[in-house]
């Protein structure tokens, strides 16, 4: 198993070698030139210059490269061409809320999508199993935008439940130690924070939480109907076990493999591509940074952020993978 | 019946005098909404208006604008003096003014704060100053206003006196002094770290810096030893929260989250308009939108009559009406009307098909024959003198095909626009561009943007040598009346040349709550707070 983990672990560096490649490549090859969008229309030739050499933008691309991968090999992402900062503490500072923001909507998307889709296939062509699948499609077609815009007229605007935006609250004083909030709360005993987060974070997490738990829900109920005819459920049955007990530890342990697949594959979208989400909500994530730093052109958070993405990835990945062998002890991890 | 009347306008006038001068009341936090981060606080490096105007409350600089025009006001400098011959400026100090680092403010720190971004650092201290360090990157502001064209040397004379000694005679020099850029820094602050100095500012405002959570929050408390005492800071705190989706910040400003709602939906004014909760500061930007001819290559470069011939053409007020959605003005010269020196005398192109078909017969292309599919470069992004170049690109052409031109309407990513504008490129007949201003003076907009003959950098390449004498002359002359005729002439000039179509002025509304006190947009758009307080 440890010796599985760490074969994975080197197939990362290749696997990150060609991503940085791409990305760079990418970069440069879009139209586009940092300098010229920091200046805007007041650009002289000659700031510009000045600017492109500071930038290290005159370089030869294989040059430039070269220089962001012995920079990497010391573990230096490099720094922010727009805010001058290190990328590390850029992602330092926003990752944690994208991660807050995930793992609700993962959470909520599996717990509500695997119930839906058991539910589903236990009562097949029921009212509640076209009810439910139909609910699933519109989860996945709706729009996140006019979705989230309709939560926050409803339960903002009118109602006056929720938080519209944001992570915290203006007058709530929370004091940041890991910038997880949830986390800070609890380490700082601070209650009033807390619940100002977890309300915060209720709204965005719902709204993204839809489209993977309409995955899920689908993923679920057709691999229950599958195992659900198989002969070793009908054994059980006819052994006289309880209905509960049959779906529960004979049928769902063996659905949940290729549900899991999908759920681990979700986390990574989610991961990446809350951009919308975190847009709307103002949610200061690490989505809204990246989709920021392409309309600016910012080298250097494009590919630190893209190297740390694809590693979350990979890592998520593995976690499925080694996940598999405990939720199944056949497959073995080798 | 004259008794009653006169009781009536009495107790009027007191009621309004009451509201007028209610005491501001102190304390509260103002919460403003925006559509972004600043990317950094260190004046010198910053570009965007998002970065300047949390600035614009930390630091303070030697000379101010006025609250709602680019007038020069005693800042930091209590007063100044310009020698003859327009090469010396002296600015005498305030006393007792500090940073919000407990340091004093002094001619060093004057020294100190303008002299790190010259070239070649030619400055001198009063006693003991700082060693400059290696400047973190160009500061971009200094290096486009030619700065180090413009000032030779600055000199410390005692403690509260400082002394700038230009190269050559430079009438908007004083106007620079109140940019953003020149903002005064506290050298102490800066020299412990100078590269973390962007995340941590420490100025003479009247706020100070608390705290940044990125892309969420900036937040600013009141300032106790703020120097003017007879005025604000009044609020405790203010905080620029970051929510990037228009419609978004309008909800929480109506749902009474956040007091002033930056750049909203221009559909959302109208909501606001009808909110009883809701007030409308707006103000006039200080900007132009312009459709520009590619003047290196002909028929552009000499046919007056057909650049003319475009510009009747065009149907600027229904632009203005419904792509601007009436957030701005039809502009009949290429700077706004708030600005001194603004010639109202120009009657302006305004929509007159006729004309335009006689123009374009003058100018050998009757009923557009002869003159092929031409190009007009649309900007891909909204910018604040320009809300959609897109469609006002293909509202243009539009209008220029009833007069039998056919335009094609091109647009390219933002920055590779910028770029290849620039080249003046074959491909390019037509562009759209434009321009906010730095620092209210007419120079910042006719000679940057139109004296093609000053530098190869000018966008427009307008080569005129009347134009360009009285660029110069405009430069080099420190009376503002006399100014003021030159550039009068300089517009007549324009008018009747046409080097390019002067399309709009946009009008910024931030909608606010009703609590907001006091709050008055700039034509910069800089966002001050200091004389803000809360009902």
């Amino acid at each position: 198993m440890l010796a599985y983990i760490a074969r994975r672990f080197l197939i990362l560096i290749p696997t990150l070698l060609g991503v940085s490649v791409i990305v760079f490549l990418l970069l440069h090859l879009t139209p586009g030139d940092p300098a010229e969008l920091l200046l805007g229309e007041r650009a002289t030739p000659d700031a510009l210059e000045q600017m492109r050499e500071h930038l290290g933008l005159n370089e030869p691309i294989h040059v430039q490269y070269g220089m962001f991968l012995k920079r990497l090999m010391k573990g230096d992402l490099g720094e922010t061409i727009w805010t001058r900062q290190k990328v590390w503490i850029e992602v330092k500072q926003r990752f944690p809320a994208t991660i807050e923001l995930s793992v609700a909507a993962l959470f909520i998307s599996c717990f509500f999508g695997i119930i839906l889709g058991i539910v589903s296939a236990t009562k097949q062509y029921s009212i509640f199993d076209y009810a439910s699948m139909l609910g699933a499609l519109a989860g996945v077609s709706m729009p996140i935008f006019w979705l989230a815009l309709v939560f926050m007229l409803i339960f903002s605007l009118n109602l006056g439940w929720l938080p519209m935006s944001g992570r915290l609250s203006v007058g709530v004083e929370l004091k940041t130690v890991t910038n997880f909030y949830i986390l800070d709360a609890v380490l700082t005993g601070n209650g009033k924070a807390l619940k100002d987060v977890l309300w915060h974070l209720i709204m965005p997490a719902v709204t993204l939480s839809t489209i993977p738990m309409a995955i899920v829900a689908r993923m679920t109920r057709s691999a229950m109907l599958d195992v659900l005819r198989q002969d070793y459920i009908k054994t059980a049955r006819a052994k006289g076990l309880s209905r509960v007990q049959v779906i529960f530890k004979h049928a769902l342990r063996n659905a949940l493999i290729p549900v899991v697949t999908t759920i681990g594959l979700q986390f990574g979208v989610m991961l990446g591509g809350a951009i919308l989400t975190e847009t709307i909500f103002a949610w200061p994530g690490v989505g809204k940074w990246m989709y920021d730093a392409v309309m600016q052109r910012d080298y250097m958070v494009i590919q630190g952020g893209v190297l740390f993405i694809a590693t979350l990835f990979v890592v998520i990945n593995l976690c499925v993978d080694v996940l598999y062998a405990v939720i199944n002890p056949r497959i073995s991890v080798r | 019946m004259v008794k009653k009347l006169t009781i009536i306008t009495i107790l009027l006038m007191l009621v309004g005098a009451g509201t007028l001068f209610a005491a501001p009341k102190s304390g509260g936090t103002l919460v403003f909404g925006r559509g972004g981060d600043s990317v950094g606080l260190d004046p010198a490096y910053e570009t965007d208006g998002n970065s300047f105007m949390v600035c614009d409350n930390i630091y303070e600089a030697l000379v101010f604008y006025a609250d709602e025009s680019t007038a020069l006001e005693p800042g930091l400098a209590e007063s100044w003096d310009i020698s003859q011959d327009g090469l010396t400026y002296t600015f005498h100090l305030r006393k007792g003014v500090k940073f919000h680092d407990g340091t004093d403010f002094n001619a060093n720190a004057v020294v100190f704060s303008i002299g790190r971004m010259m070239k070649e650092p030619k400055v001198k201290y009063f006693g003991k100053g700082w060693e400059i360090p290696p400047q973190d990157r160009p500061p971009e502001y200094w290096v486009s206003m030619e700065m180090d064209d413009i000032l030779d040397s600055i000199t410390a004379t005692d403690d509260y006196t400082v002394v700038f000694k230009l190269k050559k005679v430079n009438a908007p020099f004083m106007a620079n002094m109140g940019m953003d850029f020149a903002d005064i820094i506290s050298p102490t602050a800066f020299l412990k770290n100078p590269k973390e100095f962007i995340r941590n500012p420490v100025g003479t405002g009247p706020f100070k810096f608390v705290r940044w959570v990125k892309d969420d929050r900036i937040v600013l408390e009141r300032f106790k030893d703020y120097w003017d005492k007879n005025a604000g800071p009044y609020l405790d705190k203010v905080i620029f929260r970051s929510i990037p989706e228009n419609s978004v910040r309008f909800l929480e400003l109506k749902t009474g989250n956040i007091h002033i709602c930056q750049f909203p939906n221009p559909q959302d004014i109208d909501l606001a308009k009808k909110d009883p909760n809701l007030i409308l500061p707006t103000q006039p930007g200080m900007n132009i939108g312009y459709l520009g001819f590619n003047l290196t290559k002909e028929p552009w470069k000499s046919k007056v009559a057909l650049r003319k011939a475009i510009a009747y053409a065009i149907k600027k007020k229904a632009i203005v009406d419904n792509l601007y959605q009436g957030l701005g003005q039809v502009a009949k010269n290429p700077i706004p009307p708030t600005m001194w020196g603004y010639n109202d005398e120009i009657p302006g192109y305004a929509y007159d098909l006729k004309k335009a078909k006689e123009l374009l017969e003058k100018a050998g292309y009757p009923g557009g024959k002869g003159l092929g599919e031409i190009t007009l470069w649309s900007m891909p992004v909204p910018r604040p003198y320009n809300p959609d170049g897109v469609k006002i690109g293909e509202a243009m052409a539009a209008d220029l095909a009833k007069a039998g031109i056919t335009a094609k309407v091109v647009t390219f990513e933002w920055g590779t626009y910028l770029k290849r504008q620039r080249e003046q490129p074959e491909d390019m007949d037509l562009f759209q561009l434009g321009w906010t201003g730095d620092n209210g003076d007419p120079d910042n907009f006719l000679a940057v943007l139109f004296d093609g003959l000053a530098s190869e950098a000018i966008r427009t390449q307008w080569k005129n040598e009347e134009y360009h004498r009285l660029m110069i002359q405009g430069r080099e002359t420190i009376d503002q009346k006399k100014r003021i005729e030159i550039y009068k002439k300089a517009q007549k000039i324009f008018f009747e040349e046409c080097p390019a179509i002067p399309i709009a002025h946009s009008t910024v509304i931030w909608p606010a709550h009703k609590s907001v006190q006091n709050f008055k947009l700039h034509p910069t758009g800089s966002v001050r707070m200091k004389n803000v307080w809360l009902k």
